[in-house]
C-alpha cells in the first residue's frame, strides 16, 4: 500500500473518533436535560393540580367576607347614621374614613366627626368595655380614655353625683366580719347590746354584724365630725336615743323575767271585767250556721 | 499520487478540525443546557412544595363561613336591641 493510502485511513479513523467522542458526549448531556426537564414538568404539574381549587376557595372566601363587611357597614350606618358612623371609623382607624364605606358612596365625603370628643354615649359605652378600647388614639390630646382629666371624668359625671363630689375621695366601702382585712371598732350603738363572743357563738354569725356597728365615725357616721357630715345631716342622738351602757334596771324593782314564765292564758288573758258586769251572751241565742249542720 | 498527497492534506488539515470544531460547539452547547434545567427543576419543586398549604384554605374557608354566620347572628341582635339612629 503506499504511504498516502495508510495517512488516508488514519486521517478517516481521526475523524470517525472524533465523532465517537463528542457524540457520545452530547447523548450523555442530552440525556442529563431530559431528565432535568422530567423532574421540572413533574413540579410544573404538581403546581397546578394543587393550584386548580385555590380560585373557587378564595371566591367563595371574598363572597363571605364582602357579605360580612357590607353587613357590618349597613348596620354601624343604621344605628349611628352616616356621620357619626365614618367618625367612629376614624376613631378607630385613622385615615380610613377617607376611604368611604362601600356600600354608601357619600361617606367619603363626609367630614368624620371628633367621635371621642362629643360621642359621650359611645365613650361611656367603649369605657364600660375597657380602658384598652383604642377610641381616639390618634386624638391631638392623646388616647382620651387613658386621660383621666379628659375621659374617665367625663364618662364619671353621667352617674348620680355621690361619690367622686361629695364628701371628696369618699374610702371604698368597708368590708365587714370576723375575717374582714380591716377591722372597725363599733362607735355607735342604737338600742340592744352589743353581743359579746359568747352570744355570736350562741346566736350564730350575724351577730357580728351589729357588733361592729353600722356606720363608724371614722366613715361619716351620725357621730362623726361635722366637717365630714353633708349639709343635711342624720337625726343625732336625742332622736334617735342611746343606751345606758350599763347592766343595771332603769327602775328600782327593774323588770322581773320569771313573770313571763308563769303566765297562764286561762286566767291572765284579757281584761278582768267588774263583778256587777253581766256577760256578754248576745250571740249565745243564735243556733249553728248552715253550713255546720251541713257539713 | 499527487492527488492522493493533497486529499490527505485536506482531510487532515481542514475536514477534521471543522468536524472537530463543529461538534465541540454542539457538546458545549448540550452541556451548558443542564444547569439551567437542574435549576427549573428545583424551582418547580420548591414550588410544589410552597403549595402544599393549599389544603388549609379549606379550612380558612369554613371558618370564614362560621365567622360570618356569628357575626350576623351578633347583627341581628344589635338591630333588634338597639335603636336605630333616626
Amino acid at each position: 500500500m503506499p504511504a498516502a493510502g495508510v495517512v488516508l485511513i488514519v486521517a478517516v479513523v481521526l475523524i470517525v473518533l472524533a465523532l465517537v467522542y463528542y457524540l457520545v458526549s452530547t447523548i450523555v448531556a442530552l440525556r442529563q436535560i431530559t431528565a432535568g426537564l422530567d423532574e421540572a414538568i413533574a413540579g410544573v404539574v404538581g403546581i397546578i393540580e394543587k393550584s386548580a381549587p385555590v380560585a373557587d376557595v378564595v371566591s367563595d372566601i371574598n363572597r363571605n367576607l364582602d357579605a360580612g363587611v357590607d353587613l357590618l357597614e349597613g348596620l354601624l350606618v343604621k344605628k349611628a347614621g352616616l356621620d357619626d358612623a365614618m367618625g367612629l371609623v376614624e376613631g378607630l382607624y385613622p385615615g380610613a374614613a377617607a376611604e368611604g364605606l362601600r356600600q354608601f358612596p357619600d361617606s367619603g365625603t363626609v367630614k368624620p366627626p371628633r367621635i371621642s370628643e362629643v360621642y359621650t354615649k359611645g365613650t361611656l359605652t367603649l369605657a364600660r368595655l375597657g380602658r384598652e378600647a383604642p377610641i381616639a388614639a390618634a386624638s391631638p390630646n392623646g388616647p382620651v380614655l387613658r386621660n383621666v382629666e379628659g375621659g374617665s371624668l367625663d364618662a364619671r359625671s353621667l352617674y348620680p353625683e355621690t361619690r367622686q363630689t361629695r364628701p371628696e375621695r369618699l374610702p371604698r366601702s368597708p368590708i365587714i366580719g370576723t375575717n374582714a382585712p380591716v377591722q372597725y371598732t363599733p362607735s355607735e350603738q342604737r338600742g340592744g347590746t352589743t353581743p359579746d363572743e359568747a352570744e355570736i357563738r350562741e346566736k350564730g354569725p350575724w351577730a357580728e354584724t351589729a357588733a361592729e356597728g353600722i356606720v363608724p365615725a371614722e366613715l361619716g357616721g351620725s357621730d362623726a365630725p361635722r366637717e365630714m357630715l353633708a349639709e343635711d345631716p342624720q337625726l343625732g342622738s336625742p332622736v334617735l336615743g342611746e343606751t345606758t351602757g350599763s347592766e343595771e334596771p332603769a327602775t328600782e324593782r327593774g323588770i322581773d323575767p320569771s313573770g313571763g314564765d308563769e303566765a297562764d292564758a286561762t286566767s291572765d288573758a284579757g281584761p278582768e271585767p267588774p263583778e256587777e258586769a253581766e256577760p256578754d251572751l248576745k250571740d249565745a241565742a243564735g243556733g249553728p250556721r248552715q253550713v255546720d249542720l251541713d257539713s | 499520487m499527487t492527488l492522493w498527497w493533497i486529499g490527505d492534506v485536506l482531510l487532515l488539515v481542514v475536514v477534521l478540525p471543522v468536524v472537530v470544531y463543529l461538534l465541540k460547539g454542539v457538546l458545549d452547547a448540550a452541556r451548558s443546557i443542564v444547569p439551567s434545567v437542574q435549576r427549573i427543576a428545583a424551582a418547580a419543586d420548591a414550588g410544589s412544595k410552597d403549595l402544599d398549604a393549599v389544603p388549609l384554605l379549606l379550612t380558612t374557608q369554613a371558618q370564614v363561613k362560621q365567622t360570618v354566620e356569628v357575626v350576623a347572628n351578633y347583627g341581628g341582635s344589635l338591630d333588634t336591641i338597639i335603636d336605630d339612629e333616626s
